[in-house]
């Protein structure tokens, strides 16, 4: 559909854009990323026929621009420019009739029946129509640029260049544009080629993305070749991650703010207060946490982190409203603060604390026996929603990577696990050998400062500390829940 | 409302003279029927008062329109004929072709006319090309403050002149002001064919302007050949402006008064205020013709006096718009950014 070969350009005498070559094809959505300066838009300014090639071709239909006149390139490639400023405030349908005059011929350029049509039918598609008289400074950021995307459009273009469409819009805005462009490639198979400053939507919405860096290709392909840590870590001169999108089958960046770094965060049992209701540990800044908890489960940053003694018979319908009232009145922000609940005494806790080679850990493990289940014949004793029995926490000082988060539940379990054979709890059930209780649940949390850590399985520096602490601490609190029964 | 306004502006001065005379006067001047009028009363309407109407309203139409074109042309409200220093340029040629006594072989009687014009398109060339060195956007502000510094520079070069060669061109003092007074069917008919060109070139170019007044790139996206028509609407707005000038000197404010009023009462569409502007520029100007001589009659005031004091602050009232257009527009976008 659109190809370009070899092109090089800029302005006066500085090349921008040096050798760049690719091509799209029909009904594609074809994104262009890459930071500031990068020569993005000079590019899409060659692409439309605006700036002049200094080497190289651009072709359309296999024919190249320059074999165009200005009219029927317009027929062929449409720019929705960034948003533009004019001192003439024309109203909404004059602006897009403006998009037909590649069709009008005659001295006075009137409006044919099908130009109407046209501006009609894309008005009523990009929902213009109940303002079309209305002067387009009357309209919000939002609405002014669909009446641009709408006077693109009605050069009922083969190609659409977009530069940042979604600059200046609100994130409701950049959705409904950009689903409506993409909707176009679908049905009407309309090519567009779109600038994105915003890499996470560039792969949301892309079939392909090209990466440029200092006016050539740094990469292109599908979103997950292109969106590669050290690629766009190179490119872009800043810390980036990049993640799967917990929704979407597109890659998903972050980029680390500066100032994050070079903090560090304390873990130390100081942090700790515990009463006969509660443990809570607050700590100053949050930390990543990965848990099986009842308000904050799965992955998500906290600062403040409570275990809750309920009764055995506690029942509760909404355990996470229960305990987000719980917060309210305790004075705890809803959204810092993750919370467990367990039916055996909080303060029969125990806990151990690391600090040796590159990382400080803290573990804290409340526990009950009462409902001991061996893991093989946990069919039998059918599924009750009772509170947790054995809590574990592991706090890390350190940078964890998620594969080292999912080995530090393991490697924690299975300390948990030889806790209870060694002191030989049984299933009151079956009368094997326990593996745990029916309801436990863990958490691991990590500061994300200080040295990195890709593994945390049995054999690992990391691994076999957290090993060693969770087991002794469970231990030690299974033996605290005894003597507090026998007392 | 034109015609009104020639009928009255021909029937006003110091000998009245009755409707039914006047419309006959007139019809015997620009229509081929000839119906019996009374002598004195067709070489008062005839010779005297009817072509300096009819200048009037050309030179008005000459300037609005140009003045439509030029703001569409540099997207700038403020642009006209005269804050752009074309009008001063143009008559630096005509006060050329007086003081060295120019005169082309073939074609004497349109000397002025082309000199003025040509003036006129260089004097433009300069200051646009002048401001884009300072300023590659082609700003209101710079553009407006070259043209106006160029144009005051180039009426020192004319009152240079005019000291240099002593009384023989002092009478053309009166002329820079601006006026359509003494002028005769000469004048009429030397401008009739540049306004005819001029008017026309620009008219059939409304949908580019629209086009234009998007900026110069996102006209050529939308399929406008920008380079040819940027040189085709100039050179008409050159020549309107160059040949109104030759026949009536500096006329301010004209080109950016009724586009403006036009635009607030019709819409900015330029297919539509384009003719709109060429006839309310005419209209515009015969009234103030007819209110500079009238308003302290026997006395006359020059017109330009009239369109400066009308443009002047109008000129104020858009600027001050614009700022505050644009101040709310940043503030807009900044809170976008936060």
């Amino acid at each position: 559909m659109i190809e370009v070969q070899n092109v090089s350009g800029g302005y006066e005498e500085k090349p921008i854009v040096v050798h760049v070559d690719f091509s799209v094809s029909k009904g594609e959505f074809f994104g262009v990323v890459g930071p500031n300066g990068c020569g993005k838009t000079t590019l899409f300014k060659m692409m439309s026929g605006v700036l002049p090639l200094w080497s190289g071709t651009v072709s359309i239909d296999s024919r190249t621009i320059d074999q165009y006149d200005r009219k029927s390139l317009a027929r062929k490639v449409a720019t929705l420019p960034q948003i533009q400023q004019s001192y003439f405030t024309y109203s909404v349908d004059e602006t897009v009739m403006m998009g037909r005059y590649a069709y009008q011929s005659g001295l006075f350029k009137q409006p044919s029946a099908e130009d109407e049509q046209v501006v009609e039918r894309i008005l009523h598609q990009m929902g213009l129509t109940q303002m079309r008289h209305l002067p387009i400074t009357e309209l919000s950021g939002g609405e002014r640029q669909r009446v641009y995307l709408a006077q693109a459009l009605s050069q009922e273009p083969d190609v659409l260049l977009l530069d940042e469409p979604t600059n200046h819009l609100d994130f409701s805005y950049q959705k409904q544009l950009l689903d409506e462009l993409k909707q176009l490639t679908l049905t009407d198979e309309l090519t567009v080629v779109s600038i994105f400053h915003d890499l996470n939507i560039a792969s949301l919405y892309c079939d392909r993305l090209l990466l440029m860096e200092e006016g050539s290709i740094k990469k292109m392909g599908t979103p997950d070749a292109v969106m590669q840590k050290e690629l766009l870590e190179g490119v872009y001169q800043s810390t980036i991650d990049v993640y799967a999108n917990p929704s979407v089958a597109s890659p998903q960046m972050n980029v680390m703010p500066g100032y994050l770094s070079s903090a560090s965060s304390e873990l130390s049992s100081e942090l700790l207060q515990v009463s006969d209701e509660k443990i809570l540990f607050q700590v100053k800044r949050p930390l990543k946490t990965f848990s099986s908890a009842v308000v904050g489960a799965g992955f998500g940053w906290y600062q403040n982190f409570v275990n809750y003694h309920v009764d055995k018979n506690f029942t509760c319908d909404a355990p996470d409203r229960f305990m987000k009232e719980k917060f309210h009145e305790w004075g705890l922000p809803e959204h810092e603060t993750l919370a467990m609940m367990t039916a055996a005494n909080v303060t029969n806790f125990a806990k151990r604390y690391v600090c040796e080679n590159n990382f400080t850990l803290l573990v804290l493990v409340t526990a009950g026996t009462s409902n001991a289940v061996d893991v093989l014949y946990g069919a039998e004793h059918g599924f009750v929603a009772t509170p947790g029995t054995v809590n574990t926490w592991v706090f890390v000082e350190g940078e964890l990577s998620e594969q080292a988060f999912i080995q530090a539940v393991v490697t924690a379990t299975e300390a948990k696990t030889k806790a209870f054979t060694d002191c030989e709890i049984t299933d009151q059930l079956t009368g094997t050998m326990a593996t745990g209780t029916s309801t436990d649940s863990i958490l691991i949390a990590s500061t994300q400062t200080g040295e990195h850590v890709e593994y945390a399985g049995p054999v690992t520096a990391l691994g076999s500390t957290i090993g060693r602490a969770v087991y002794e601490a469970t231990v030690e609190a299974i033996k605290n829940s005894f003597q507090g029964k026998r007392v | 409302m034109l015609a009104a306004a020639i009928i009255a502006a021909v029937g006003a001065g110091s000998v009245a003279v009755p409707l039914s005379e006047i419309i006959k006067v007139i019809i015997a001047h620009v229509t081929p029927f000839s119906p019996a009028v009374d002598s004195v009363h067709d070489s008062i309407i005839g010779d005297v008062r009817l072509p300096r109407v009819l200048l009037a309203g050309l030179v008005g139409a000459s300037l609005a329109i140009s003045g439509a074109a030029f703001q569409g042309l540099l997207q700038n409200p403020l642009a006209d004929p005269y804050t752009l220093g074309v009008s001063s340029g143009a008559s630096v040629g005509a006060v050329l072709v007086l003081f060295l006594g120019i005169s082309f072989p073939v074609f004497s009687m349109v000397t002025l006319p082309i000199m003025s014009i040509l003036t006129a398109v260089l004097t433009l060339l300069f200051v646009i090309t002048f401001a884009r060195m300072l300023d590659q956007t082609l700003s209101i502000e710079t553009l407006i403050l070259t043209g106006i510094v160029l144009g005051s520079f180039l009426g020192s070069v004319i009152s240079l002149m005019i000291a240099l060669t002593g009384d023989e061109l002092r009478q053309i003092v009166g002329w820079l002001l601006g006026s359509v007074a003494m002028r005769g069917w000469n004048f009429v008919s030397l401008l009739v064919p540049f306004f005819v060109i001029g008017s026309l070139l620009l008219l059939i170019q409304g949908q580019e302007l629209n086009a234009m007044s998007l900026g110069e790139e996102r006209a050529k996206q939308l399929g406008v050949p920008t380079e040819k028509r940027k040189a085709v609407i100039l050179l008409a707005a050159s020549i309107l402006t160059g040949a109104a000038v030759a026949v009536s000197g500096t006329i301010g404010f004209v080109g950016l008064v009724v586009p403006h009023i036009c635009r607030k009462l019709f819409g900015v569409d330029h297919r539509h205020l384009l003719p709109l502007s060429l006839i309310n520029g005419a209209t515009f100007l015969i009234l103030a013709d007819l209110v500079s001589r009238t308003i302290i009659a026997p006395v006359e005031l020059p017109i330009g006096v009239i369109t400066s004091l009308i443009g002047a602050p109008i000129f104020a009232l858009i600027l001050y718009q614009q700022r505050k257009e644009r101040s709310t527009h940043r503030k807009r976008r900044g809170a976008v950014h936060d």
